[in-house]
């Protein structure tokens, strides 16, 4: 079942190998990502795809999402968002969900 | 994934810090404790639990076993960190402050319900349980037998002493009977004996003397709450040279004894008896363990 965003939750922190994860109700207007990385160059386009796996997975298709990246890894960037979205929805992560 | 013999450290990295996770495992450590409890705020409990369970399951350290220390068993927590833990495939799964063996065999039976639920091998996640407080204590051996899962026992010495309303020294006289208890329990179920945290992570030589007794004492490893800790612990439970050599003289001694059909065998001019041939075996065997050619 998909979730709604709600809210705006944060989750993460500014220290190196995490992101600041910002989730916000964005109606109608698809997924956007704003991304501040110094490794934009790089891995930016990697960072969004995990933005959008996460999302799809939650099968959630609009919210505003920025992201504030101090290095973190791609599990980090996932777990990250995974913990935004669960509090911008007010519901748990669904665990059995992972059973494939 | 095979199981990694040695248990000498374990580490504690706080699930609530992804460079304190990620960092951890370039130490020298046997034993890698992911900790969703007293390192991971309340407001951080739902974050810390996705973070350890993407990381164990993306980016588990290679050679280390891999540990979740999960919230109280009565605490709100503990239904989902299974869940996460669980599914995430640590070696093990460490339950904070076991006082009886029902708790285990609950946490036990859970643990089966959502291996069976996940498709993962059912038994294959052990269990550590910390003992924590004077009940523990006198229901170690209880809680070392009360199910296939418990592979160690781990003595938590500042909240024991708080439950015992005893003050907490470095010359740690207020746990000897703890630390006792436990070793006798783990004994007695055939489980490993891990020592309590040195708390004072800028005191190296306090930390010499108390792993000093922690072997000598039998325990098979210790908690180590800063990488700073690590190798002065692993060397601790590592033989040296000496203590090697000794051993290898008294079992050609034992060996030499038995070709003769001799009933008492001497080393030195001291009598070898079993209790020393048993403890040559061990030196040999957690020599062995940490690579040494022996």
């Amino acid at each position: 079942m998909a979730l709604n965003i709600k809210q705006t939750a944060v989750a993460g922190t500014m220290e190196s190998s995490d992101v600041m994860v910002t989730v916000k109700p964005a109606e109608g207007q698809g997924l956007v990502i704003h991304l501040q990385s110094n490794v934009l160059t790089t891995f930016g386009d990697q960072i969004r795809a995990t933005v959008q796996e996460v999302f799809s997975d939650f099968g959630i298709r609009d919210a505003e999402v920025f992201l504030v990246d101090k290095g973190a890894i791609d599990c980090v960037i996932r777990a990250r968002v995974q913990a935004a979205i669960c509090r911008a929805s007010g519901e748990g992560f669904n665990w059995k969900g992972e059973d494939k | 994934m095979g199981k990694i013999a040695l248990k000498r450290t374990s580490l504690y990295a706080s699930g609530a810090s992804p460079v304190n996770l990620l960092q951890a495992r370039f130490y020298n450590e046997d034993c890698l404790v992911y900790d969703l409890e007293d390192s991971v705020p309340v407001q951080e409990k739902d974050a810390a639990r996705l973070l350890v369970y993407n990381l164990v399951k993306y980016q588990r350290p290679v050679g280390k076993y891999v540990i979740i220390r999960v919230n109280g068993i009565y605490s709100e927590y503990i239904d989902e960190d299974l869940e996460a833990a669980v599914r995430a495939c640590p070696d093990a799964i460490r339950i904070p402050k076991v006082e009886h063996a029902y708790e285990v065999q609950k946490i036990a039976k859970r643990i089966s319900e959502i291996e069976k639920a996940a498709g993962i091998e059912e038994g294959s996640i052990e269990l550590w349980c910390n003992i924590e407080s004077y009940l523990g204590v006198l229901n170690a051996r209880e809680i070392a037998e009360s199910d296939p899962r418990v592979v160690a026992l781990a003595l938590g010495a500042e909240d024991f002493t708080a439950s015992m309303k005893a003050a907490r020294t470095k010359a740690s006289l207020e746990i000897f009977y703890a630390r006792n208890a436990i070793l006798m329990a783990c004994r007695a179920a055939g489980v490993e004996a891990i020592d309590a945290v040195f708390s004072d992570i800028n005191d190296v030589e306090g930390l010499k003397e108390d792993v000093k007794l922690t072997r000598n004492l039998g325990f098979d490893g210790k908690t180590v709450v800063h990488p700073r800790q690590v190798d002065v612990v692993n060397a601790a439970f590592t033989p040296s040279k000496k203590e090697i050599n000794y051993a290898l003289r008294v079992l050609a001694a034992v060996e030499e004894g038995k070709r003769q059909h001799k009933g008492a065998v001497t080393l030195g001019g001291d009598m070898i008896d079993k209790p020393m041939e048993l403890r040559a075996q061990t030196t040999l065997a957690q020599a062995r363990a940490a690579g040494i050619n022996v």
